[in-house]
């Protein structure tokens, strides 16, 4: 209540407030977007956060280390094992501790599967936004058959809790070969017809392109990184700039936009989608048998000291830094989560722009909440 | 009016009502059957045969629901507005003739009529948004009158064109006129004027605008549930099969078919057929581009129906004007009417604009980035 008084008082008496979010079906999660119009136009509007708020940074630090895991599952719940990739490195790098060639190859792969998947997700809710209907059912199509490959992996569909410190939670499932060519197969076709279906679609265009541009410039300062920092030109992506794992080993492209409006953030996913395809296929091909943990202690101690790691995950750039004081609970854990950075460019994308546009736009950051507010 | 004839019409006007109802009730659950055939899933499967009983469980549903008033409406307004939104469809339907004389009154300006008519519907759009008091409702109602005054001009206009070449503005007379081939192959322009134009006006996708769910959250119905709600549905599936009927009536010989032998009762079951079966047709193409298209901004509706649509209305009716008053043969207007489309095809697909925009994401190797 007293937010909204306080909102209102700030707004232009003649423009209309219109609060979109925390009950929008366009906001992608329990997000709040205070727009005030002035007819269709959106005169200004204002971010709030915080709905989905469930202390994870602090829970962390009640927790053990194999315990947290399951915590970074939860961040971004729609690509949960570049979260858990991500706090077992750090844990890893902390503790020194060697990972086997073949868990190295079946994180990569498995990442790489979560970050289509992801991109499949925001393929068919994009084009919801966009006021279509079909690429949803298109991009949920190919994102189950990837849940399926999951589930049969880790377990459960998404929650996996399967990355481990030190390796991975099991080895992969006999058939697993022969399933990965067939997923592949039918990834690569999937990809097409969804590129296809809406990328060049002369509508699409017209609400897409010039829609929510911000020069590079403007997107560095406010800490934007993944898609939409590629989208304005930046070929800046962790993978490649500060390897981890063994991101090293492979040939893959880099899709770079130039305008860094809401096509280009939605066409460089598309196309990364085909670079991880590439990526899994190269993984696949000099996968070694072995081992898939190193032998580390049930309950982890970390020595002291503190370390930050960079990940590339969907969204964008996945830090975290932790600080360990040589007890079997991390003492604390901060994540910096690409969502949240990049929701910071969404005053700067909806200058000039219209209602409908403003769906667009938020849909083109592609947001967590469960990020976000963590 | 003697009693006989009131007593005609009344019972012609159940009739109507009980067929109009059908329609809606089939068109329902043969659009949730189209679209899943779209959307590789199988749609309605649970309710009777293939869900064939579905829109009657819909039904039960909707008119068992709670009624719910919002405290801040304005009551009188919220509840007369699915009222003036459905009664205005359902009008058309006086005059719209299903075979020769399976018409509940044929009206000589019957044309005249339904363009009247069928702008009244809006007025209940914006009641609804003003009447739910709620910010949304407000704007999908504003977007519906702005809908309104840029495709209304060349909805008209196409309806003109028509007229012009039956000389006439009774149905019946320009379904006769079309005994050889339909206005289609004459005036293809028309067509797709009326056919856009009439998509905007059913606000079906793509021009969903006034009531898109992920913008303005079902605009004027937003706060609406139960029955009333179910009184905007019916108007908006009636309307569907509304135009659908208009555009075969006006370009695809209505019940004719060419060299149609029978006579009497067996030429009109022929003809309900015939007519069934176009308008079946028509409303699959609308249901496809709900499957395919996304839905275009309101300035983006307004400037392509100022600056597209009235012009190219305007020279139909001068193209078609000149044809007929020189005497030429008609497929001179053919000619000229497909090469106006071609024109406007050119200019949305490979206009300058479309040309220079595309392909602005590249592929850098990551062999080329790594130092």
């Amino acid at each position: 209540m007293q937010i909204q008084e306080q909102v209102t008082e700030r707004g232009d008496a003649l423009d209309l407030m219109v609060n979109m979010g925390p009950q929008h079906p366009s906001t992608h999660g329990v997000f709040r977007l205070v727009i005030w119009v002035d007819g269709e136009k959106i005169a200004r509007s204002e971010s709030h956060i915080g709905y989905l708020h469930r202390g994870s940074e602090k829970l962390c630090e009640g927790e053990q280390y194999a315990q947290i895991i399951t915590l970074f599952d939860r961040l971004d719940y729609v690509a949960n094992l570049n979260g858990e990739l991500a706090i077992c490195m750090a844990a890893e790098k902390l503790m020194e501790i060697e990972v086997p060639e073949r868990a190295e190859y079946i994180r990569v792969i498995l990442c790489e599967l979560n970050r289509i998947a992801s991109h499949m997700m925001f393929y068919g809710v994009y084009g919801l936004d966009a006021g279509a209907m079909t690429p949803v059912l298109y991009g949920f199509r190919e994102r189950e058959r990837i849940q399926d490959m999951f589930e049969s992996v880790t377990g459960a569909r998404m929650m996996h809790n399967y990355i481990r410190i030190g390796g991975v939670n099991e080895d992969l499932p006999d058939d697993f070969g022969a399933r990965m060519s067939t997923l592949l197969d039918q990834l690569e076709r999937g990809v097409e017809e969804c590129d296809e279906l809406l990328s060049q679609n002369e509508m699409f265009l017209a609400r897409t392109k010039g829609i929510g541009a911000i020069s590079a410039e403007e997107a560095i300062d406010l800490g934007v990184t993944g898609p939409p920092l590629r989208a304005c030109g930046v070929p800046e992506d962790v993978r490649i700039s500060e390897p981890y794992s063994i991101y090293d080993r492979f040939d893959f492209g880099i899709p770079v936009g130039t305008r860094g409006d809401c096509w280009d953030r939605y066409y460089v996913r598309v196309e990364e989608m085909r670079q991880s395809l590439s990526v899994i296929k190269q993984a696949m091909r000099d996968m070694p048998d072995g081992e898939i943990a190193a032998n580390v202690r049930r309950i982890a101690r970390p020595p002291k000291g503190e370390v930050y790691i960079r990940t590339e995950s969907p969204r964008g750039d996945f830090g975290v830094f932790l600080v360990s004081d040589g007890s079997d609970k991390p003492y604390r854990v901060k994540v910096r989560a690409p969502s949240f950075c990049n929701l910071q460019a969404l005053q700067a994308m909806l200058r000039d722009a219209y209602i409908a546009d403003a769906v667009l736009v938020l849909g083109s950051i592609d947001i967590v909440l469960g990020e976000v507010d963590r | 009016m003697s009693l006989s004839q009131v007593t005609l019409y009344a019972l012609g006007g159940v009739a109507l009502l009980t067929f109009l109802s059908l329609i809606v009730l089939v068109l329902t659950w043969a659009e949730r059957k189209a679209l899943a055939r779209i959307q590789m899933r199988m749609g309605p499967m649970r309710v009777g045969f293939h869900g064939t009983l579905q829109p009657i469980a819909d039904g039960i549903k909707l008119f068992t629901k709670e009624d719910i008033l919002p405290s801040w409406a304005d009551k009188r307004i919220y509840w007369i507005a699915p009222v003036a939104v459905f009664v205005p469809s359902l009008l058309l339907w006086v005059t719209l003739p299903v075979a020769r004389d399976l018409v509940l009154r044929n009206l000589d300006l019957g044309l005249f009529y339904i363009t009247a008519i069928s702008v009244l519907s809006v007025m209940g759009l914006i009641m609804a948004g003003w009447g739910s008091a709620n910010k949304y409702a407000i704007l999908g109602g504003l977007r519906a009158a702005g809908q309104l005054v840029s495709y209304e001009i060349p909805f008209i206009m196409a309806i003109l064109g028509v007229a012009m070449l039956a000389q006439s503005l009774d149905l019946t007379v320009v379904v006769d006129g079309q005994a050889n081939y339909g206005y289609a192959l004459v005036q293809p322009l028309g067509l797709f004027l009326f056919l856009t134009a009439g998509l905007a006006e059913l606000g079906r996708t793509p021009f969903d605008i006034h009531h898109a769910e992920s913008e303005v959250v079902g605009g004027p119905f937003v706060e609406y549930s139960g029955a009333h709600w179910a009184a905007f549905f019916l108007a908006e599936y009636l309307n569907t099969f509304t135009v659908a009927a208009l555009t075969v009536l006006l370009f695809l010989g209505g019940w004719r078919w060419p060299a149609m032998p029978l006579d009497g009762v067996a030429h009109s079951t022929l003809s309900v057929v015939w007519f069934m079966v176009k308008t079946a047709l028509v409303i699959w193409v609308i249901f496809w581009i709900r499957g395919t298209y996304p839905r275009l901004r309101i300035d983006q509706l307004m400037s392509f129906g100022w600056k597209m649509l009235v012009p190219l209305s305007f020279l139909n009716i001068v193209v078609t004007g000149i044809v007929l008053f020189y005497g030429w043969p008609l497929w001179i207007l053919t000619v000229l009417s497909l090469v106006l489309l071609g024109g406007t095809v050119y200019v949305i697909f490979r206009g300058p604009r479309a040309k220079t925009e595309r392909g602005t994401v590249t592929v850098y190797s990551a062999s080329s980035l790594r130092r």
